[in-house]
């Protein structure tokens, strides 16, 4: 075991030690909490509650028509003191809704546990939508979504993620360790919603323990891989290819190929759900880096303003110089340390401002390296050439939208060019033109 | 909290240590071998060929950069001194100071600094440099010495000429071709040192293993198909020095494995039909040369196969 993986890839650091042995814990409610409109791939909420109103904790406070969309929910009882512009992520500014917390935590009185092996599968994907459950690994995409394949497509398998490939983080980690059997659950009801014969936990060789402990509550028709530990093993076309040999087409999704893939987090939050009838108003955040005092894995309420879950951790060890939503090597730099918590929110990673260099960017020196770690066979060099040059017809004609934006080709380039960053500008170009 | 200090850069926010000079300088180690092995065989003049190749190398470097109004910075990629120290390598020992000093010139200024600095030449400079002196100045860069003949130098042929021509001088045994105690250009000689270095480039992930070893079969398998000593022709010359310094050349030669294999092939077929059939003794740099002007049409052609592209 341990040998399955895919072609290309990295080995960056793990630095997973900073966080890895540090237990899930909770933090204190904060007083005022910002839950944006906009949490996941598809179409942003529509405010469902009004400046003033009074909002129990898993109360629905906006919601919109589209398929692909996700309701948002308030994560504590209080009042809605504000409606408008904040800090997001995504580094836009995002509609709002501020609440202040009245200290009660006072639930929702429609809300109760749903034992959901009365339920067909369709009142479960129902209930997983009312829920808000996104996608917990990062892209946050409706789990109802994709947990609804077209009639035409057949589903075998279904994989649960755990690979955890980005370095620095530790939640899926600490989660399979402390709620296993939440996430065999949550692998039963996604499942049985899917009707498929097999389920498949998927880790790296570095979580060895965790996969131990899994193994003790799995139920029929499961099994625990054990891939190679290397980024981006967590992307889901390599995890497929490694586990099952299959290759999704280009432009394919990995239903095409009988698979649906969902995070560790994600299935523990379904299970969660049921157990509780509460939605996903909180997750589980690895707030890390050599930038922080005290490393943790935290369970965070949606919305926690960022600077609450530094101090938990005993404040920032050095002059911060990035504070990044995810991992190393996908994640985002945010601006300001009022950005709350969002539901694709995997970890807060902070790089002292020592740490980070200037690197100057050098020529092309054809060493072909970001062709060998490239996990999608790409030539990464000469798409970001093009696309640098502004040539975005021979950028897309090289593959350009096969590019998932792993970044491991920028990682290795030693010339230090930000090849991610070029392909990522054909690839809007390139949608930006179809759009018209 | 200080938020107007916040660095905001898009991913990845990490990168591998090795960079351009930690390879160039990885390259000058694994060279060390030779070019003591060289000194050795061949005495201390040549110690002065190898210094004043590369401080010539690096001048022209700085002065190319002074005219083109960039940064001096450049220089510590170290890319020049590999130049200098690839170029003296090729040189017999007892060349006069001046050569290196043109070689080099025409190697940085006239093959690289003109196509616009590192990464913008599409030929080895190294191999330009010698290629251009080999024309310029035949029966200096032909005159070649006896290995290990203390203070006068007695002059002799390569094993290559020996074979070729006929002469009359007594060919080395495998072994003496082996460790370099024989007649060539300074660091080509020992097959065993260039080995040592070579191996060490392709442990540490610098060259890829697939052109050296497609170079060298495909000189052993043509060898054997025109009757010619395929363990001879591998050990004598350049062969060794070409294979794992010259057409590893990242900047010059194909970037997918199969057109890297594509492209040792090539150069291993040029560098015997030059053997063969050329008026000179020895193929390796214009084989090389060839395939590096080969290389942007191997790269258009010849594309890996992308995840997912598959029939449905």
């Amino acid at each position: 075991m341990g040998f399955l993986t895919f072609r290309g890839g990295v080995h960056p650091p793990t630095k997973k030690d900073l966080s890895k042995s540090s237990p899930i814990t909770s933090i204190a409610l904060p007083e005022r909490f910002f839950i944006p409109t906009q949490q996941h791939t598809g179409a942003p909420a529509q405010p469902l509650v009004k400046v003033k109103d009074y909002v129990y904790k898993g109360q629905k406070i906006g919601d919109a028509q589209s398929f692909v969309t996700s309701p948002i929910h308030a994560p504590t009882s209080g009042f809605v003191r504000k409606i408008g512009f904040h800090p997001h992520p995504t580094g836009k500014p995002v509609l709002t809704i501020e609440i202040e917390s009245d200290g009660k935590d006072e639930v929702f009185p429609d809300i109760s546990p749903i034992s959901w092996e009365n339920l067909s599968p369709d009142e479960i994907r129902r209930k997983i939508r009312e829920a808000g459950i996104v996608g917990l690994g990062g892209a946050a995409f409706p789990t109802h979504v994709k947990i609804t394949p077209p009639p035409e497509k057949k589903i075998d398998v279904v994989i649960l993620n755990g690979a955890e490939c980005e370095p620095y983080l530790t939640i899926d980690y600490r989660l399979m360790l402390e709620k296993p059997e939440l996430i065999i659950e949550g692998l039963q009801i996604l499942m049985y919603v899917l009707g498929v014969k097999k389920g498949i936990i998927a880790i790296e060789d570095n979580k060895k323990d965790a996969g131990e402990i899994l193994k003790k509550y799995l139920k029929k028709d499961m099994e625990i891989v054990v891939l190679k530990t290397k980024y981006p093993q967590g992307s889901e076309k390599q995890l497929i290819k490694a586990i099952l040999g299959r290759e999704v087409p280009s432009g394919g999704l990995p239903l095409d190929v009988g698979v649906i893939v969902n995070n560790v987090g994600t299935a523990c939050a379904i299970a969660e759900h049921f157990k509780t009838g509460l939605p996903l108003i909180s997750r589980g955040v690895t707030v890390t880096g050599e930038g922080i005092k005290e490393p943790k894995n935290l369970n965070v309420r949606i919305g926690t303003p960022v600077f609450k879950l530094i101090e938990e951790c005993g404040g920032f060890s050095d002059v911060p110089g990035k504070v990044i939503f995810g991992g190393p090597m996908m994640g985002v730099t945010i601006y300001s340390l009022a950005t709350p918590i969002v539901k694709g929110t995997s970890g807060v990673l902070v790089f002292p401002r020592s740490f980070i260099k200037n690197n100057d960017t050098l020529a092309c020196v054809r060493c072909g390296r970001c062709l060998d770690v490239c996990p999608m066979n790409l030539i990464p060099t000469v798409i970001a050439e093009y696309s640098r040059l502004r040539k975005t017809e021979l950028a897309e004609k090289e593959g350009a939208l096969d590019c998932m934006e792993c970044g491991s080709c920028s990682y290795i380039c030693p010339s230090r060019r930000p090849l991610v960053q070029w392909i990522r500008m054909a690839k809007s170009e390139i949608f930006e033109k179809r759009r018209k | 909290m200080e938020e107007k200090e916040l660095i905001v850069s898009s991913s990845p926010h990490i990168f591998a240590d090795e960079d351009v000079s930690k390879v160039m300088l990885n390259v000058i180690m694994s060279l060390i071998p030779a070019t003591i092995a060289g000194i050795y065989f061949f005495g201390i003049y040549s110690l002065f060929v190898i210094l004043v190749s590369i401080v010539s190398a690096v001048m022209w470097e700085g002065l190319a950069l002074l005219i083109r109004r960039k940064s001096l910075n450049s220089l510590l990629d170290f890319s020049a001194v590999v130049t200098g120290l690839l170029l003296a390598l090729t040189l017999p020992p007892r060349v006069p100071l001046w050569i290196p000093v043109i070689g080099t010139g025409v190697a940085i200024i006239l093959t690289k600094q003109i196509f616009g600095g590192l990464g913008g030449n599409f030929l080895n400079p190294a191999l330009v440099g010698r290629a251009f002196l080999l024309t310029s100045y035949p029966v200096i860069m032909t005159s070649w010495i006896n290995p290990l003949t203390s203070a006068t130098p007695v002059s002799t042929a390569t094993p290559l000429a020996i074979e070729k021509l006929k002469l009359p001088y007594s060919l080395p045994s495998y072994w003496d071709l082996f460790i370099g105690k024989v007649s060539g250009s300074i660091g080509e000689t020992s097959a065993l040192f260039l080995l040592i270095g070579g191996i060490w480039l392709i442990y540490k992930n610098i060259i890829d293993w697939r052109i050296p070893i497609s170079y060298i079969l495909s000189i052993m398998v043509l060898s054997l198909l025109f009757r010619k000593d395929p363990i001879f022709q591998i050990l004598s010359g350049g062969v060794f020095l070409g294979a794992f310094f010259m057409a590893t050349d990242w900047v010059t030669t194909p970037l997918t494995p199969k057109g890297r294999l594509i492209f040792g092939i090539g150069a291993g077929f040029l560098t015997l039909m030059i053997r063969i059939f050329g008026s000179y003794p020895e193929g390796v740099t214009y084989g090389i040369l060839v395939m590096n002007a080969l290389t942007p049409l191997i790269d258009r052609s010849i594309k890996p196969h992308k995840f997912g592209e598959v029939k449905k």
